[in-house]
């Protein structure tokens, strides 16, 4: 599956149009990292905990936009767009939107 | 002794702040002298955010590439935005707080586009989030998430 943020696939030509597709999860923090998160906001810096929280989900968002292009029968997603929102105390969500296609 | 026990919450809050001042400052200079060195390696991978186009036949690949990354302030740093809070202005230890999340997640999109290979970056976005406990109370930042993705072109040689 091709994935690009611009309106193409740069080198390739577009078919079909299959319409929007997306992807979503709302994913909360484990205990242990929300404490070493709470500990880390003392001194400041790089949350590595949150950081690899907010790439696992992204890539589940990604991979279900995926999975919902696949049965569409497109082969790739163009002009992706990521968004973030928390819904929750201490859960985020992230979700994936983009328009799935059939290049040649 | 006796003292300090009396004032046992305000030597804790000392504590902290002490701590979030020298251990903050350290580690953000410490992130900003990486963040130059990197800037410095990966110069000639050009990040644009215009769309561009490229004749076909030059293009090998092109695929989706993104860095993230999540920065908290230290504790000094939140005391003193509260105190600017009050007055009003530049908050100046927030500025450089969303300044290296940026940095950073550019700095991780590029990285991983070099391993893929790729010339040139196009259409770079960038986003930012605040997460975390703080997410919910309107009035403090905490921490930033900053994100950004574009689409990484591998070019024929």
């Amino acid at each position: 599956m091709i994935m690009t943020n611009v309106n193409t696939v740069p080198g390739k030509k577009i078919v079909e149009h299959f319409g929007i597709v997306q992807g979503s999860t709302v994913r909360a923090k484990h205990f242990g990292r929300d404490f070493m998160a709470g500990l880390k906001n003392l001194v400041g810096g790089e949350l590595k905990g949150y950081t690899e929280l907010l790439q696992d989900s992204r890539q589940e968002a990604m991979q279900r936009m995926e999975d919902q292009a696949q049965q569409m029968g497109a082969n790739a997603v163009v002009n992706i767009r990521f968004a973030t929102s928390s819904v929750a105390q201490g859960a985020a969500e992230l979700f994936a939107y983009g328009t799935a296609v059939r290049v040649e | 002794m006796g003292i300090l026990l009396q004032n046992f919450d305000l030597v804790i809050f000392l504590v902290l702040a002490v701590l979030g001042y020298t251990a903050g400052s350290w580690a953000e200079k410490k992130h900003y002298r990486s963040i130059n060195q990197r800037e410095k390696e990966l110069i000639k991978l050009v990040v644009v955010t215009a769309e561009g186009s490229f004749p076909p036949e030059r293009i090998a690949d092109a695929a989706l590439v993104s860095g993230s990354v999540v920065v908290s302030i230290d504790y000094f740093k939140r005391l003193l935005a509260i105190l600017r809070n009050i007055f009003g202005g530049r908050i100046k230890s927030y500025e450089s707080l969303v300044d290296r999340a940026r940095r950073e997640a550019i700095l991780r999109m590029k990285e991983s586009a070099k391993k893929r290979g790729a010339s040139i970056i196009i259409n770079m976005r960038l986003e930012t989030a605040t997460i975390g406990r703080s997410a919910n109370k309107k009035k403090s930042v905490g921490s930033v998430e900053a994100i950004a993705y574009g689409t990484a072109i591998v070019m024929n040689k």
